[in-house]
């Protein structure tokens, strides 16, 4: 690390360096969130430590949808109040948050934990496509909904999906792909128009 | 002289890495400024109006500010998406492996225009369904000739004498074809067939439109794209990681028409 000036106390640069260490905090902000923690109530601290370590210890990956969890199998996939007919595939655990949080979807999820990307080395076999087509086999799923990003690594991502799971004969289905609400027509780029166009719907 | 603060640039993205929260430091091929980089700043964000300007194999018109170390754009007007190519899962595959060779073989703000004309050229050509295979192919040995790697063809390049119509060895460290005679002093070489020489000195002398009247068969195909590959690997001391990919799309689906 690039510090100009390290303090008397070794337990404050070891948390500066620490600290700097996650992403988006530089040098300058690790230096002050520690001075922050220094003054800050003891309780406060500790429920802070204590969250971060039970963050690594306590959660797993759910063995069925590889959703980060507690409890394996995870919530989404014991209950018994959700529709087990579909599932719906998303790149990362914070997809799910942001689908459940519409309170839209009723059915089950399936994490890929990452998205194709050849120039990455990112292939099929990096990523949990194998799982989720052994969870196909042993379940009786009619549709599957493709909700990975709508962007080049996202869309070759669903297209390799579709070609794998349209063979078995299930219902394939992709978020739809159009403009985004609060924003402004004139700003929008041709292939979300074009499909916005495609996709258009009885008013 | 200075250089102006601000510029203007028609570019091809060509690769993207993400820059911390909603950042991106954006890979650019240009007709003038050769390979450069820059910020693309929020574009991670939904409501981000740059965003679908900057994706992956687009052809734009971008403008830049120029930066302390990397310099930020400032604003993108699609020229081209590629619509056709993005949604083929197959022709985004082949069009990301073009853009991973034009990266990997050329530095940073080394002007070549020709270069940039081949890549948006190959990029329509991939859109418009030919064999996509010659396509490629064409692209390999243009690019090659472009960037200083144009291997010799047309005689020995060990004693230099005119190669006879048999099959004669390719030798990727030697940059050229080995007649049967000085194939034995080298120890990594590959045959090629008579057919197989032909078509490659015709894709790397002719234009394009003499070159898309081929007809390849699949097992010559097979044969350039393998030499192609190991003359390729061998200049860039790494696997090319999207020609991985390529493969695997093969085995799954070997009648790419089903």
């Amino acid at each position: 690390m690039n510090q100009s000036f390290t303090s008397t106390a070794e337990a404050i640069n070891m948390l500066i360096q620490e600290l700097s260490k996650l992403p988006g905090i530089g040098p300058k902000s690790a230096q002050r969130l520690t001075y922050y923690l220094l003054r800050a109530p003891e309780e406060q601290t500790r429920l802070l430590a204590e969250a971060i370590l039970s963050v690594k210890q306590r959660t797993k990956l759910c063995s069925i949808c590889f959703n980060v969890t507690e409890s394996d199998p995870c919530l989404i996939c014991r209950s018994d109040q959700r529709n087990r007919n579909k599932i719906c595939i998303v790149e990362q655990p914070q997809d799910i948050l942001a689908l459940e949080h519409t309170n839209i979807y009723n059915g089950l999820y399936h994490v890929l934990h990452g998205a194709i990307s050849p120039t990455e080395g990112v292939v099929a076999n990096d990523i949990r496509i194998k799982e989720f087509m052994s969870r196909l086999q042993s379940s009786s799923v009619d549709e599957v909904i493709l909700a990975t990003n709508p962007n080049l690594e996202g869309e070759q991502t669903a297209m390799y999906l579709n070609k794998l799971i349209s063979p078995l004969g299930i219902r394939v289905t992709r978020l739809a792909r159009g403009l985004p609400f609060g924003t402004e027509l004139e700003y929008a780029d041709d292939v979300t128009l074009t499909r916005a166009i495609e996709g258009r719907q009885e008013f | 002289m200075s250089k102006p603060r601000n510029y203007q640039s028609e570019a091809i993205i060509i690769k993207k890495t993400k820059l911390g929260e909603a950042d991106r430091i954006l890979t650019l091929y240009t007709p003038h400024l050769g390979k450069i980089q820059a910020v693309a700043k929020g574009v991670r964000r939904p409501r981000s109006k740059l965003a679908g300007h900057l994706e992956l194999l687009t052809h734009s018109q971008v403008s830049f500010a120029r930066g302390r170390n990397l310099d930020t754009i400032t604003g993108s007007q699609t020229i081209n998406s590629f619509l056709p190519l993005k949604s083929d899962l197959q022709l985004t595959s082949y069009a990301l492996y073009t853009t991973e060779l034009v990266n990997q073989f050329t530095a940073d703000h080394i002007e070549n225009h020709p270069l940039f004309q081949l890549l948006l050229d190959t990029m329509h050509r991939l859109c418009q369904g030919s064999d996509n295979e010659l396509v490629l192919r064409y692209f390999e040995l243009q690019l090659l000739n472009q960037v200083g790697y144009r291997p010799q063809l047309h005689q020995c390049v060990s004693c230099r004498s005119r190669l006879e119509p048999t099959t004669n060895s390719f030798c990727p460290s030697a940059g050229g074809m080995l007649c049967p005679s000085c194939r034995q002093s080298q120890p990594l070489t590959y045959p090629l067939s008579v057919n197989g020489l032909k078509v490659l000195r015709l894709l790397q002398n002719s234009d394009y439109y003499t070159a898309s009247r081929l007809r390849l068969t699949p097992e010559l195909s097979r044969e350039l794209e393998g030499v192609m590959r190991d003359y390729t690997r061998y200049l860039l001391e790494r696997e090319v990681k999207s020609a991985t990919w390529l493969d695997t799309l093969s085995r799954f689906a070997p009648n790419p028409n089903i």
